[in-house]
């Protein structure tokens, strides 16, 4: 029977030849991940289990960097359980401030997941991986736990929806611009449950770093995972990530859907008829396009997250804020996603330009994306953010609001104050200026 | 298996962000994490939520983070059982594996009102609203998760399976 490119995936790591929407497996894992708000609640329920090591030391990653560096006494302590467990347990990949990123921008970045790879996380934001063609879905710290204990977990297989991608993407509209149009276009539970597969002649188009931000986001939709063809760029990606990092240099397998496999719908996108968009309060799935959202005042904005923290968003960001100013009461905050991200924005200039621009530029941390540090909002204050979620009071004050956007709408909106299309403060560069 | 208690109702897409805002998960206490439960949405649930009630929702139940402190702040609250039209799927896992009782039922929100006594049959989905007479039916629980659920929640059941030379 035809397969799901996500179906081949799971399949194939639970010893089958075949597997169907709803049928239930038990599949091998390649990696388990954790961060310090779910570590510690995962290391808690993982000594109720009485087993004496994980599963495999090099296929557990630790990250601390939600409320890292250590926003406080008791998240100090969080920090210090998961680093004593990382410890004892001989676990190889856990990564310290100085090392360390926001861990889905850092494990791909790290090649700890490759093409074809089924990897769990106990944040929700682990079906980013799904850019890479690897399973990756996010659970929570009981799953993880008995993960790390087994090597192994259940699942149920998804049926999947097809987004067909056509055409190319246009002017300052980006990765994120596509992902929010779509969620605002299926809803927050468009894909509950479901895969979301990308597919046709428009994805070659899109950057390693736009499919990360795409994939990122699936779980806003709902779904269980979001997935992309192996292709070229993919295939460059793996020999660069390879060549950097040992532990990546090993043989992965390329999945590829089935002609003629079932999906619950297909929804095409033409990726040259859309615009930067902005997803208004509650919801990610209020989206709009800037054209309609512009003027509404922010009193801060965010540049960053595992959605939007990568070079290219750093790079996008720096070109617009170059020799300009962030407004007169606006504060800009920006954080790389990663130590070699924030590197790499150092030498490059980009780092210089923002700062200079007087935006303010902090280590990586998940902090001010889910209201934890770093830049909480005041009661009414509104914030746009390249985060995923706005939900009440994700930033801060409950009667907070936060508003969903690209690196380029947010950088334009820095030096306005209010919702801006980037293309009234510069012409767009060419898709292949932008993927240089 | 029997839920029986006072409704607390809320609409669509309940967020894990307003079960238990992220500012409070700087502790995994359970005691700690019910005492903010659902504070971003109703401040006064924490007070007035007494043992065995219920909450009664729309679709998309638990959206958002895969933050367990979530289920576990329903749960350490003394919540019963959640019904709802739909659950976010990490929500809906999470709730099995740490044995927060939860049913779904397609239009659940029109079948309550706050403070009406509900009744739920766990085993069957059979629910009842015995302030209105109102009866409808959810689906009970998989087969698959009533596995999990009989041993004891997730870890009771790996633990089995260690102890029964089923793994490393």
């Amino acid at each position: 029977m035809a397969m799901t490119m996500t179906q081949k995936i799971l399949a194939a790591h639970a010893g089958l030849k075949e597997v169907e929407a709803g049928q239930l497996i038990e599949a091998r894992l390649d990696l388990v991940l954790g961060n310090d708000i779910t570590a510690p609640v995962a290391i808690k329920e993982f000594a109720k289990i009485g087993a004496e090591g994980v599963f495999d030391k090099s296929k557990v990653a630790l990250v601390p960097d939600h409320f890292a560096p250590n926003k406080d006494i008791k998240a100090a302590e969080q920090c210090k359980v998961m680093r004593e467990f990382a410890l004892a347990k001989g676990i190889v990949n856990y990564f310290e401030v100085g090392e360390m990123g926001i861990e889905h921008a850092l494990i791909p970045e790290k090649g700890l997941v490759l093409p074809g790879d089924l990897v769990i996380g106990a944040d929700s934001h682990t079906c980013t991986y799904g850019a890479v063609g690897a399973f990756s879905t996010g659970v929570g710290s009981t799953d993880m736990a008995a993960g790390m204990a087994m090597g192994t977990a259940w699942f149920k297989v998804p049926e999947a929806i097809r987004f067909e991608l056509s055409g190319e993407l246009r002017g300052w509209a980006s990765g994120k611009d596509l992902i929010l149009h779509i969620i605002g276009l299926i809803g927050v539970d468009g894909a509950l449950y479901q895969s979301m597969e990308f597919d046709g002649k428009g994805v070659a188009g899109l950057t390693m770093d736009e499919r990360f931000t795409i994939a990122n986001m699936a779980i806003e939709a709902g779904a269980k995972n979001g997935i992309f063809p192996v292709d070229a760029r993919t295939r460059e990606w793996a020999e660069a990530v390879a060549a950097r990092c040992p532990s990546a240099d090993r043989r992965y397998t390329e999945y590829a859907a089935d002609p003629g496999a079932r999906y619950s719908r297909t929804v095409p996108i033409e990726l040259s008829a859309l615009e930067p968009t902005v997803s208004f309060p509650h919801l990610p799935s209020n989206a709009k396009p800037v054209s309609k959202a512009a003027g509404v005042k922010m009193d801060q904005v965010v540049i960053g997250s595992c959605t939007n923290g990568r070079i290219e968003d750093l790079r996008v960001a720096a070109r617009i804020l170059r020799g300009r100013k962030v407004a007169k009461g606006m504060r800009c905050l920006v954080f790389p996603a990663t130590q070699a991200i924030y590197l790499q924005a150092l030498r490059e200039g980009l780092v210089e330009a923002l700062v200079e621009a007087g935006a303010a530029v902090s280590t990586p941390t998940c902090g001010p994306c889910l209201g934890g540090h770093m830049g909480i909002l005041a009661k009414g204050e509104k914030a746009l953010a390249t985060t995923n979620r706005n939900f009440v009071g994700r930033m801060g004050h409950p009667e907070s609001e936060v508003y969903l956007a690209s690196p380029a709408v947010a950088a334009a909106s820095a030096i306005t104050g209010c919702i801006t299309d980037p293309a009234e403060i510069m012409a767009a560069p060419s898709r292949a200026d932008i993927a240089r | 298996m029997e839920a029986k208690g006072t409704a607390f109702t809320y609409g669509d897409n309940v967020d894990t962000d307003v079960i238990i805002p992220a500012r409070y998960l700087n502790t995994t206490d359970p005691a700690e994490l019910a005492s903010h439960c659902m504070e971003d949405i109703d401040a006064s649930f924490a007070k007035s939520v007494r043992k065995g009630d219920v909450i009664v929702a729309g679709r998309n139940f638990g959206c958002g983070s895969s933050r367990e402190h979530a289920p576990i702040a329903i749960k350490a609250s003394g919540v019963s059982c959640v019904v709802a039209s739909s659950f976010a799927r990490i929500f809906y896992r999470n709730a099995i594996n740490i044995g927060l009782p939860i049913l779904e039922l397609a239009g659940a929100e029109k079948l309550a009102k706050k403070g009406d006594e509900i009744r739920v049959d766990l085993a069957t989905g059979a629910v009842e609203n015995l302030t209105s007479g109102a009866k409808a039916q959810g689906k009970g629980f998989p087969p698959f998760m009533q596995g999990i659920m009989k041993a004891g929640g997730l870890i009771e059941y790996v633990k089995a399976r260690i102890a029964s030379g089923g793994a490393k």
